[in-house]
């Protein structure tokens, strides 16, 4: 029987490639597997915005930390994935939405993200190619966006340099614990044991708690992106509206992404299974009436990527109830944002070091009635 | 959107399209034929887009006689129509010449044909190199030829076909070159033995290029194309049966101004891959293909696929796939019993076994080699949307892809307006080829729409702010 790793983290999308780097560099023997391969879910599909405007409020001190370390990315990652520092806009075209734009940025400066009322001639100075039609605007100086499709080759390379185990391809099929180890199922080979255990699966967090005799509601979010062939520059921000229904960015190949969280059709144990349509002709309109120049592109390609959401809304990031030395970590909104930090604070925490922002305790979602600590599984 | 509902919509109104339509509205079946083109007939039996006076082929005839048919059919043919989305049970959404539109229905046949292999070499990015199908095209809908004096090579009966067409265009052939030895051809004759009437086609075209005094060079390859001050510079050497450059074997060169070259035919999975249903790898002609049954269904209930898109077998094949898969809609939806439908369709098996024998033969006379793959310098583009080279995709292999869409958000192979449609085939066999691994697990890009590139202000149509249904605001 091979030795037992010091921690085994399930889920290689940026939460757990995070946590797995940093406990690796710390010195931990590290294992980090996957069903598929490394970053291919929302860690690697997601619009890559770097914004607080669609930030949730209680996460901006989070977001902000974890926009940073994606502009930092070459020196701690030891690769760029294409961060790129822009102004953020976030505009009004009804007087409903300028009273959403007020409210809101009201409650993100409180907050802490260095939101500011512009005038809707500031805006199109910030930029250019936004529709005059505008009548209220909010900028953000902290915002930009990351190529999200690099995320698993950057995280890779780091891993692999830092001598973690990557298992990728290998789904888990259930976990046990014995002799104070987890030993990690998974289909065709032998157990992967591990001292400790961070559960890192996204949407399906739910399914993996399970295994644990935990039940956490996990809801499952199927966001729809939609990215234009190469065009001349259009515009130059990461731009929204003030409904959170559009995010919109230009990257250096000339390619727009359009999000916004507009949905399709799927759930965890099928992915992203289709676009609906009518769901793409509105994100895209809200894009063209924001941004008039996209009318001269062309759509290249339509995807799905899946988010997942707790009960409250609030990420779970911490240490399992009634089970020692597990973890989890996930949920988070503007996950992607705030990836890079949330790894390192659940690092932190199990490596005995302080971290620098409070976790977010996975007790608090754990329904009572269907509740069961591992020990009493037999 | 405007969208109308039908019993059947068939994708595609090539040979087994015009076939699948017109054997469902037959037997009473409401269907809907669509396609991107101005004329139905497909590749094989396109149309003239010119009143130019050309050669009456058996393929135009045969084409004019499926258009009168169609023309006085039941069906309901809607022209330039760009499908770009399939949802649903079963939404066809597709851009047309009035706008973006919808059409609904049960059952869906998708007859979308071949795409064209082009092994990538050095200079195969260069003005003037065409795939053979582009050739097809021009002198099928135009009567021209690719250049004044044009190399002919791959693999494959489209070599002889190409070949022939530009001599009766009046253009030049400066040589024919053969990935095939004749040896290998003559590997086929059983196979072929039931056309006679096709292989005394192709005895007819050899004739006729001996004639033009087309020198054929059988176990050649193209190694490279340049560019030169008055055109291209194509050198071509002998290959051994993998395809691999035989040491020491003398290289040739012509000076042209066109070359014409593809490496067979891959059947298009566009729409099989956007709606998942299940597909398998097939060594013998090194494609992917749906997983069919007898009815060409797919393992999505509902949705058939009739001719090439379900593996590459030819025309005659495709027109009596598209009569069964036809069959198969009307038994399904309750137009026939299962008596009377086993009754119409054990002929058309029948003959479809010996089309498809036939097709087979020519399907693994296209199947590309592995030494084509191996000679891809590292310099050269494989994904031409977006310049990603050999190097960079063996670069992020070695970094850990071990699949075509891990590779494609590393490298962008793929990622461009094409879809991967030209490139994804290489990609695959390079991935494969690096990690000593299988077709089976460098995998197929995921199907994505729109299926093609979509104009956005079309898309959008002109609307107002007011006219964008918004869902309820993200939370705060």
């Amino acid at each position: 029987m091979t030795e037992a790793f010091d921690v085994a983290v399930v889920g290689a999308g940026v939460m757990g490639a995070t946590t797995a780097l940093h406990l690796a560099r710390a010195g931990m023997r590290t294992a980090l597997i996957d069903r598929g391969a490394i970053c291919r879910e929302a860690s690697g599909v997601n619009a890559g915005t770097l914004t607080l405007h669609m930030t949730r409020a209680v996460l901006i001190p989070y977001a902000i930390r974890g926009r940073q370390l994606w502009l930092d990315a070459p020196d701690w990652l030891g690769m760029d994935a294409g961060a790129r520092a822009t102004p953020g806009l976030s505009v009004a075209f009804t007087p409903a939405e300028r009273d959403m734009l007020e409210h809101r940025a009201a409650a993100r400066r409180a907050e802490g993200a260095p939101i500011e009322l512009v005038t809707p001639a500031q805006a199109r100075a910030i930029e250019p190619g936004l529709n005059g039609d505008i009548i209220a605007a909010a900028h953000c100086a902290l915002d930009g966006h990351v190529t999200a499709y690099l995320t698993g080759r950057a995280y890779r390379r780091a891993l692999v340099a830092a001598g973690a185990t990557l298992m990728e391809q290998h789904p888990v099929a259930g976990i046990d614990r014995a002799g104070g180890q987890f030993a990690i199922r998974v289909a065709g080979q032998p157990a992967v044991r591990a001292r400790r255990l961070v559960l890192a699966g996204g949407v399906w967090l739910e399914a993996m708690l399970g295994w644990l005799g935990l039940h956490v509601p996990v809801k499952c979010l199927i966001n729809q992106l939609v990215v234009t062939e190469r065009m001349r520059p259009v515009m130059r921000s990461v731009l929204g509206i003030a409904n959170g229904l559009l995010s919109l960015k230009q990257f250096e190949n000339g390619t727009v992404l359009i999000g916004g969280g507009w949905q399709g059709i799927g759930d965890p144990a099928r992915g992203g299974v289709e676009a609906i349509p009518d769901n793409l002709i509105g994100n895209v309109r809200l894009a063209r009436a924001a941004i008039p120049a996209l009318a001269e592109g062309r759509v290249a390609r339509i995807w799905l990527g899946l988010e997942s959401e707790t009960a409250d809304a609030l990420p779970m990031i911490g240490p399992l109830p009634g089970i020692g030395d597990a973890y989890v970590i996930g949920c988070v909104h503007s996950g992607y944002t705030s990836g890079p930090f949330m790894g390192k604070l659940l690092a932190d925490h199990i490596l005995d070091r302080e971290p620098e922002l409070p976790l977010f305790d996975p007790a608090r979602l754990v329904q009572p009635q269907r509740a069961a600590t591992l020990e009493k599984t037999p | 959107m405007n969208g109308r509902a039908t019993d059947l919509v068939v994708v595609g109104a090539g040979p087994a399209g015009a076939a699948a339509a017109m054997q469902a509205a037959a037997l009473g079946v409401r269907t809907v034929l669509l396609e991107d083109e101005a004329a139905a007939g497909g590749q094989v039996y396109r149309a003239p887009a010119t009143t130019r006076d050309m050669a009456r082929s058996p393929e135009r005839r045969q084409g004019d006689a499926l258009r009168a048919a169609l023309a006085g059919s039941s069906v309901q043919v809607e022209h330039g129509q760009k499908v770009w989305s399939v949802s649903g049970q079963y939404r066809v959404d597709v851009l047309g010449p009035q706008g973006p539109g919808h059409w609904q229905a049960p059952a869906l046949i998708v007859a979308t044909g071949a795409l064209e292999r082009v092994v990538p070499f050095p200079g195969w990015t260069l003005p003037g190199v065409v795939g053979l199908a582009a050739a097809t095209i021009l002198l099928k809908a135009h009567g021209m030829a690719p250049g004044e004096r044009t190399l002919v090579a791959g693999a494959g009966p489209l070599l002889a076909a190409v070949a022939v067409g530009i001599v009766k265009a009046g253009g030049k052939v400066a040589a024919v070159v053969d990935l095939a030895t004749p040896g290998e051809w003559a590997a086929c004759l059983p196979a072929m033995a039931g056309r006679p009437d096709l292989l005394a086609r192709g005895a007819g075209w050899l004739a006729r290029l001996r004639l033009a005094g087309v020198p054929i060079l059988t176990g050649h390859a193209l190694a490279a194309v340049a560019a030169t001050p008055d055109g291209l510079r194509a050198t071509v050497q002998p290959v051994d049966s993998l395809g691999r450059p035989i040491p020491g074997g003398a290289a040739t060169s012509f000076e042209v101004d066109a070359v014409a070259v593809g490496h067979g035919l891959i059947p298009s999975t566009d729409v099989t891959r956007l709606l998942r249903v299940e597909h398998w790898f097939d060594p013998a002609s090194v494609t992917w293909r749906p997983a069919l049954d007898a009815g060409f269904r797919t393992t999505r209930a509902g949705v058939y696929v009739a001719g090439d898109g379900g593996g590459v077998l030819g025309v005659a094949a495709a027109g009596l796939q598209g009569r069964l898969a036809g069959l198969a809609v009307a038994l399904d939806l309750g137009r026939l019993s299962q008596v009377q439908h086993d009754a119409r369709a054990e002929k058309l098996r029948r003959k479809l076994a010996r089309a498809a024998r036939f097709g087979a033969a020519m399907a693994r006379m296209m199947a590309p080699r592995p030494g084509q793959f191996a000679a891809i310098p590292a310099d050269a583009i494989v994904c031409r949307c977006e310049d990603v080279t050999r190097a960079e995709i063996e670069e992020a292999a070695a970094e850990g892809a071990c699949e075509v869409n891990q590779l494609k958000a590393w490298t962008r192979c793929g990622m461009g307006p094409c879809q991967g449609r030209v490139c994804g085939d290489t990609a695959a066999a390079l991935l494969a080829q690096f990690h000593a691994s299988d077709r089976e697990t460098t995998g197929l890009f995921t199907g994505r729409t729109p299926l093609r590139p979509l104009p956005l202000d079309q898309l959008t149509g002109e609307y107002g702010y007011a006219d964008i249904t918004l869902p309820p605001p993200a939370p705060l």
